[in-house]
């Protein structure tokens, strides 16, 4: 195998609270190469979108770390380029200028005005988004922002590709088009990408490798599946496919015979009170 | 890659124009027409169900000073002050002429001498008082738009300090004007001592006080406004490693601009308000004196006379605010 291109090493995070500290991960330990599309699932909750603020750096780890590349993480930057769940443009800048801000930002000294310009139309078209470059985020459906979100992160020639829930907001049809224009991109690039979702057939179409994670609190990796089909993959004949509903069930028994959350079938209160207190300190983390 | 070129800042202003055009064109359809005229009604039936009402009770009320005046008595006195302005006017120009005259004569007799260039010493005329009112409450405006905004930008955007300001603000917030005068009053007369003085006293006097009061309702909203940036816009910011300045100049303050606008909106209500008021007690020159003036004077006329200074100020308030409304929707994003 190829060097461990992104690894995450006993992470523990711990939130305080009024109560005391509240712990949301625990050990939790990854080694990601180059070029893998991975996924992290499990239930709400579960500190998914904490794993992902950490690699960001948008959060600190209480313990352990994380390192790309053989450099710490310790704060936010753009070569780990996010995609946010609700696109995140500014709603005041057009779709070109939102892509704008950050190429001006991470390629302002490399790259000529003409070369920038070039590069912004270019990542536009990569997301089909070249026509609306003079619209606001506000004239466009929510599937095209995040197109555009996409195509902001893309432009950073990030070496991971952080995404939060990326198609989370959007209709099924919309997410099924993004999600096959994410894989010929991906096919294309061939980007390290680290997505969050909780959608089982969006983690085994897209992934190479998905990993499941425990309902928290001091929630941690549970399996770690390689999905070995071969690329590109096709929705339609995938459907079929016993390898594919293999993967699938596996994923679907973890989430749902191991991990079954308790309270949502129970009736309230007699489920386990830590797992329901599990959803604030995620949202403490997306906050801060 | 032209269409890129055009996309960007240069362009901007004529597409706003454009779209301005284009509303004005689509507005002449005949149903947005008749929309519009139905729009026009009923406001104008408010106005004169007013201006009847207001007719039939005023000669019921009885002062000391006859009775109150209806809308035909202060119609009359507003041309009454228009031609009262006109004629002063006539008498400054003569006044100027024969000035020049005078020196000129006095030149030519002797080109060493001195010649003094006097102002027409005639009393302001209703119109003079007007400019004076809205020249001093757009000085003070500005001067608390300057200090509101970047003000509020850092109490919005550290928690801290907005901690340590908070209180500061809470309990300055409601001082009337009329308490802040005496003060202001006694502060500019004992530090603003200069021999060519670039303004008046009094005109420093209006201007600080509306300052003063007015600055407040923008301090809390830009502060609101900044503190409210969505997360996930600051989280972008981040991940972009934009410097403090850049992050303040692209993301807090175009995200901040509407709560900003709806700020300066109260405060220029408030400053014009404030204003008036300030006048009348300080007696500086403006509306408020003429109104005080008049008031003091009590002939037949006064009360005429005040009602069209109230009506004036109502109508000028009203056009302010339409004002900020406009430069609102030209800079705001959300409009």
């Amino acid at each position: 195998m190829s060097k461990t291109h992104l690894e995450l090493t006993g992470v523990e995070m711990a939130f305080d609270t009024p109560k005391g500290p509240f712990v949301a991960l625990d050990n939790i330990n990854l080694k990601i190469q180059k070029g893998e599309f991975v996924s992290l699932i499990g239930h709400s909750g579960c500190g998914k979108s904490t794993v992902l603020n950490i690699v960001a750096g948008l959060l600190q780890a209480t313990k352990g770390g994380c390192v790309l590349d053989g450099h710490e993480v310790n704060s936010p930057g753009p070569e780990r380029a996010v995609v946010f769940q609700n696109h995140a443009l500014m709603p005041w800048l057009t779709v070109y200028e939102n892509v704008e801000l950050a190429v001006q930002q991470v390629f302002r000294k490399s790259m000529g005005k003409q070369e920038r310009r070039d590069w912004i139309h270019h990542n536009l078209e990569l997301v089909n988004m070249a026509h609306a470059a003079d619209k606001r985020p506000g004239e466009v459906s929510g599937g095209m922002a995040q197109r555009v979100g996409i195509a902001r992160a893309l432009a950073m020639k990030p070496s991971v590709l952080l995404m939060d829930e990326p198609f989370g907001a959007l209709d099924a049809l919309t997410r099924a088009h993004l999600q096959d224009s994410l894989m010929e991109i991906q096919q294309e690039l061939n980007n390290t990408v680290i997505m969050i979702t909780h959608d089982v057939d969006e983690a085994v179409l897209l992934s190479d490798r998905i990993i499941m994670m425990t309902n928290g609190p001091e929630a941690t990796v549970g399996e770690d599946l390689y999905i070995d089909l071969p690329r590109p993959r096709n929705r339609v004949t995938l459907a079929d496919n016993p390898e594919y509903v293999h993967y699938r069930q596996e994923v679907l028994r973890f989430l749902y015979e191991k991990q079954r959350k308790l309270e949502h079938i129970s009736p309230r209160r007699s489920g386990k009170p830590e797992a329901s207190e599990g959803e604030q300190p995620k949202a403490r983390a997306a906050r801060a | 890659m032209t269409t890129i070129t055009s996309a960007k800042k240069p362009s901007q202003p004529p597409r706003w124009l454009g779209q301005r055009f284009r509303s004005l064109g689509e507005s002449l359809t005949p149903g947005q027409l008749a929309a519009t005229g139905r729009q026009m009604l009923l406001p104008l039936i408010g106005i004169l169900v007013f201006v009847g009402f207001w007719h039939l009770a005023a000669p019921q009320v009885d002062t000391s000073l006859g009775s109150f005046p209806g809308p035909a008595q202060v119609w009359e006195q507003s041309g009454q002050l228009w031609q009262e302005h006109v004629n002063q006017r006539e008498r400054a120009d003569k006044f100027i002429a024969m000035q020049e005259e005078r020196n000129a004569r006095i030149l030519a007799d002797n080109p060493e001498a001195e010649v003094r260039i006097r102002n027409y010493p005639g009393a302001p005329t209703f119109p003079d008082q007007i400019l004076t009112s809205l020249v001093t409450v757009l000085a003070g405006f500005i001067v608390a738009t300057a200090i509101a905004v970047p003000l509020g930008i850092v109490v919005g955007l550290n928690r801290h300090f907005q901690a340590a300001v908070n209180p500061l603000i809470q309990v300055f917030k409601p001082v009337s004007p009329l308490a802040w005068l005496p003060l202001v009053t006694m502060v500019v007369s004992a530090t603003y001592v200069s021999d060519d003085p670039m303004f008046e006293k009094s005109f420093l006097t209006s201007m600080i006080t509306v300052t003063l009061c007015s600055l407040w309702p923008t301090l809390i909203n830009t502060s609101v406004g900044v503190a409210a940036v969505n997360p996930d816009l600051l989280n972008v910011s981040r991940v972009l490693r934009l410097s403090f300045w850049t992050h303040v100049r692209k993301v807090v303050l175009p995200s901040s601009v509407p709560m900003i606008f709806t700020g300066l909106r109260v405060s220029l209500g408030i400053a014009w308000m404030v204003l008036i008021a300030a006048e009348m007690l300080a007696q500086s020159p403006g509306l408020g004196k003429f109104v005080w003036d008049e008031f003091q004077n009590g002939s037949s006329q006064s009360l005429s006379r005040i009602m069209v200074a109230v009506l004036a100020i109502g109508f000028i308030g009203f056009v302010l605010d339409r004002v900020m409304l406009l430069i609102q929707r030209r800079v705001a994003w959300n409009e």
